[in-house]
């Protein structure tokens, strides 16, 4: 097997093992139930963490997630139950609003040369001041299009229910991985992580390419933020606090390689769902805290940390080996 | 966003009418009065360079004479302070490399440029993937990239990572991808310093291809052979200044070098007849010293003030040998024994103890520290031997800095110079100054005059000699038969990573070492 998709298949491999021994301890988690709950439960942060992953491919951060979610969720709650739009018409003016921000904050980090995690923690407090400033307190939404977008959902065999979030999030992993590995777009953002110098000298446009992962990541994180307020069914400024942190796990425990250059946006879809695992255990477990859940993610994030260590210095080696055969 | 790849769209086009100024009908390109400085060095100063359609121009030029600095202007990566380029007579303005790449300028970088982390087919064609349906065409990639790659005579795993590949294979796809963008301007700085004869014959046939093609070729060498072997046009800079341009006809070997020095050149070569007298007294002594996979176990005996040259070709395990040696990588056969007294090479600190010097082959991975200014680079290797506890306080690292920038000629601005932004040439040389610092015993030097100038690699060899008079035992590999049969008093050569064959005396001369690196093929021919 290829080197480079060595931690991809381990984080497969564990979560196979791990939701089996789960089930062997409650048979009931093995159920299209639960399955569906996973992906509802997740959605906002399973689409926030697709955006993460094209960042760290290329090499860089982005710390404002979090907060830009937050500001999206509290944006359409205004633009809904104080202005009274129409959620589509808020929709779009909040992606629109994300998108720039993440424009500014790329553009910033090309033309300015500043490390995109000072450009992006500072993009952290402005949006998370901005939600503020819009509202101290969480806004209810109550427009009958959300009632009917949550109601709306396929239901799986055995019982289970795949809701418009959870397939919207999973629409957003296939759009990404054909981002990711089946366009120029996605090959430039490789390219910048592996080496922005040589990528810059063989005709990467970098600015227009950093601009865009940026803009995309906080598109996406508009689009959490949108996700977010329709499972809550409003919108609150310190929603979503740390979920930054979160998605940057999903992304290196799904294989992802912290530095830039390699990594997988269905490893991603993994490492969002190693996540759900946790937290759904402890639900059926019911005596753990939930607190359990960073715990269990802090010692897989290190476990798949030291694994790519491994792996690369393994496949270093093999590469000196056969250049030695070359 | 990613942009087409249209052949013919300079990035943006003034519609001046074209300089007649001495144009003949076939110029394709022409930079005038290009002046680049850097803070308050002057890089380039008034420069002009023309190119004709269907000539290869060979830009020659000292380290640091700002031949890559041109060739950045030229293609977008750097804007010049003054000066302007147009391309079939209409004033054009790049602003980046891609722009210069639309405009049909293909070009190789001095410092391989590809990306590490992505597979052949990507660095072929990253830029300008072909797409179906707004996706691109792994296929027809991979098909692609299979027949481009044979035109070479390379034939390799188009879909693994190009860091699996060696320097040279690298440096294959790098000049491939170039060509394939030139629709009219093909430019190669220092092509062919890693590739070995060969290659470089087929390199050269495919420049001749494409010169009859009616491309514009721009060819960086610090070969004069390959200079006269090639080109039909040579342009020389000095210090930034443009010396002259002229067609080859008109030229010798002995005017070509004094238009680049400014001086005449004393040929070392001849002079250096190596001797065949024994050294004296044994240093070391490498037995049975192998690692599976990587160098077969061999049986090398070193003495003080002997200089051994390493022949073979690339890929024969020249390189894994000198990592062996200087426990880069671990042996795991076979013994070393230094003045009688058993030693084990763990790690490269512990060669830099037993006075161990190293420069390696591939500066920019394994040598440099880029960041770091000239003067650390030098001193960091002899800081490491002292110890940290023993810093040099920073009169002392200036002198001893000082003392190697003169001592070799090192161009730079001042010491203090990240040393990334120095020429090629003048890096190699900052290494070389690194382990000369540390007062080695021993000294392992790969590929020591790769693009480094006449004037330099003049020195480098007198060099060799002067350390070999002083006591030092030396191992050197280099490519350039000529240059190992000048200083060696003892040549191995090796073969599919095993050292095969031992000359001294009289068989050092470049046909026997030939004899003993091709025995192979025509082994593989029975
Ligand atoms: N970005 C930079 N900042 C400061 N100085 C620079 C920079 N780039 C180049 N220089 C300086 O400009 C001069 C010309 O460098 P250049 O790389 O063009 O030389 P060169 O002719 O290609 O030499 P070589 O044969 O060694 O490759 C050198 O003195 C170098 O130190
Ligand atoms: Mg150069």
């Amino acid at each position: 097997m290829n080197p480079r998709y060595r931690p991809l298949a381990a984080t497969t491999l564990i979560f196979v093992i791990a939701y089996g021994l789960c089930i062997l301890q409650y048979p009931g988690m093995w159920s299209t139930r639960i399955l569906g709950n996973f992906l509802t439960d997740n959605a906002f942060l399973g689409i926030a963490a697709v955006g993460a992953t094209f960042v760290i491919i290329s090499g860089g951060i982005d710390l404002s997630i979090g907060a830009v979610i937050g500001l999206a969720g509290v944006v359409v709650a205004v633009l809904v139950s104080h202005l009274g739009l129409h959620p589509i018409a808020a929709f779009g003016i909040v992606l629109t609003m994300s998108a720039l921000f993440g424009a500014a904050m790329g553009a910033v980090i090309h033309f300015l040369q500043v490390p995109p995690f000072i450009v992006t923690l500072a993009g952290m407090f402005l949006a998370r001041g901005l939600a503020s400033i819009l509202s101290q307190d969480s806004i209810p939404i109550s427009h009958p299009f959300y009632k009917t977008i949550m109601d709306l959902y396929y239901r799986l065999p055995g019982g289970g229910r795949l809701s418009a979030i959870g397939l919207l999030m999973l629409l957003v992993f296939l759009i990404g991985g054909l981002i990711a590995h089946r366009t120029r777009f996605g090959s430039y953002v490789y390219a910048l992580g592996g080496n922005p110098t040589s990528a810059a000298l063989m005709g990467v446009p970098t600015g227009p390419v950093t601009i865009g992962i940026y803009a995309l990541s906080s598109l996406l994180g508009g689009l959490a933020g949108i996700v977010y307020s329709l499972y809550t069914s409003a919108g609150y400024p310190l929603a979503a606090v740390g979920i930054e942190l979160d998605s940057i796990a999903a992304v290196v425990i799904g294989g992802t390689l912290l530095t830039g250059g390699y990594g997988f946006v269905f490893g991603t879809l993994i490492g969002v769902m190693l996540q759900g695992l946790v937290q759904t255990y402890i639900v059926f477990d019911g005596t753990l805290s939930s607190w359990w859940t960073k715990i269990a993610i802090g010692v897989l994030l290190f476990l798949f940390i030291l694994l790519q260590q491994l792996v690369f210095s393994a496949h270093k080696a093999g590469t000196r080996l056969k250049k030695a055969a070359a | 966003m990613p942009t087409d790849f249209r052949p013919a769209d300079p990035g943006s086009v003034g519609n001046r009418p074209p300089e007649t100024s001495g144009a003949d009908a076939n110029v394709v390109l022409v930079a005038k009065g290009i002046v680049k400085t850097f803070g308050n060095h002057t890089a380039l100063n008034n420069v002009d360079l023309a190119l004709h359609a269907g000539e290869v121009h060979a830009l020659l030029g000292e380290n640091g004479a700002g031949k890559s600095t041109l060739i950045k202007i030229i293609t977008g990566a750097y804007t010049p302070d003054h000066g302007e380029i147009s391309v079939d007579g209409v004033q054009v303005q790049f602003t980046t490399p891609q722009q210069a790449q639309s405009a049909g300028i293909g070009t190789v970088y001095q410092e391989v440029n590809l990306l590490p982390n992505m597979t052949v087919i990507d660095n072929l064609f990253i830029g300008r993937q072909p797409r179906r349906y707004g996706l691109v065409d792994r296929k027809k990639m991979a098909r692609e990239a299979h027949r481009i790659l044979s035109q070479y005579g390379l034939d390799i795993d188009v879909h693994a990572e190009l860091s699996t590949f060696s320097v040279a294979v690298q440096q294959i796809i790098a000049i491939a991808r170039a060509v394939e963008l030139s629709g009219k301007v093909l430019i190669l700085d220092e092509p062919t310093a890693s590739l070995d004869r060969t290659e470089v014959e087929k390199l050269f046939e495919i420049v001749r291809r494409l010169k009859a093609r009616g491309l514009a070729i721009v060819f960086i060498t610090h070969f004069l052979d390959q200079v006269f072997e090639l080109s039909d046009r040579i342009t020389v800079l000095r210090n930034g200044r443009l010396v002259g341009s002229e067609t080859i006809g008109d030229l010798d070997r002995t005017s070509l070098v004094r238009m680049m020095l400014g001086k005449d050149l004393a040929f070392v070569h001849a002079e250096m007849a190596a001797d065949d007298t024994e050294p004296s007294s044994p240093l070391m002594h490498f037995r049975d010293f192998g690692r599976s996979g990587s160098v077969n176990p061999f049986d090398l005996t070193i003495h003080r003030g002997e200089v051994i040259g390493v022949a073979g070709l690339l890929g024969s395990g020249r390189t894994e040998m000198a990592r062996l040696m200087f426990g880069i990588d671990t042996a795991d056969q076979g013994a070393l024994d230094i003045d009688g007294q058993k030693i084990c090479l763990r790690a490269p600190q512990d060669a830099v103890s037993q006075g161990f010097g190293f420069c390696p082959e591939d500066r920019k991975v394994d040598g440099i520290f880029g960041d770091l200014s000239v003067r650390e680079n030098i001193i960091i290797a002899m800081q490491a031997k002292l110890g940290w506890l023993q810093a040099l306080n920073r009169d002392e690292q200036m002198e001893i800095a000082e003392h190697f920038i003169e001592a070799l000629d090192i161009r730079t601005a001042s010491d203090d110079l990240p040393v990334k932004l120095l020429s090629g040439g003048n890096q190699q040389k900052v290494i070389l100054a690194r382990w000369l610092a540390t007062d080695p015993r021993f000294l392992i030097l790969d590929e020591p005059t790769r693009g480094i100038d006449v004037g330099a690699h003049a020195e480098i060899v007198r060099m060799i000699s002067r350390l070999r008079e002083d006591g030092l035992a030396l191992i050197v590999i280099s490519s350039e038969l000529d240059e190992i049969v000048s200083y060696s008093s003892r040549v191995v050569v090796m073969r599919d990573r095993s050292l095969v064959a031992e000359l001294r005396g009289a068989e050092i001369n470049p046909s026997s070492i030939v004899r003993a690196i091709a025995a192979q093929d025509a082994e593989a021919a029975e």
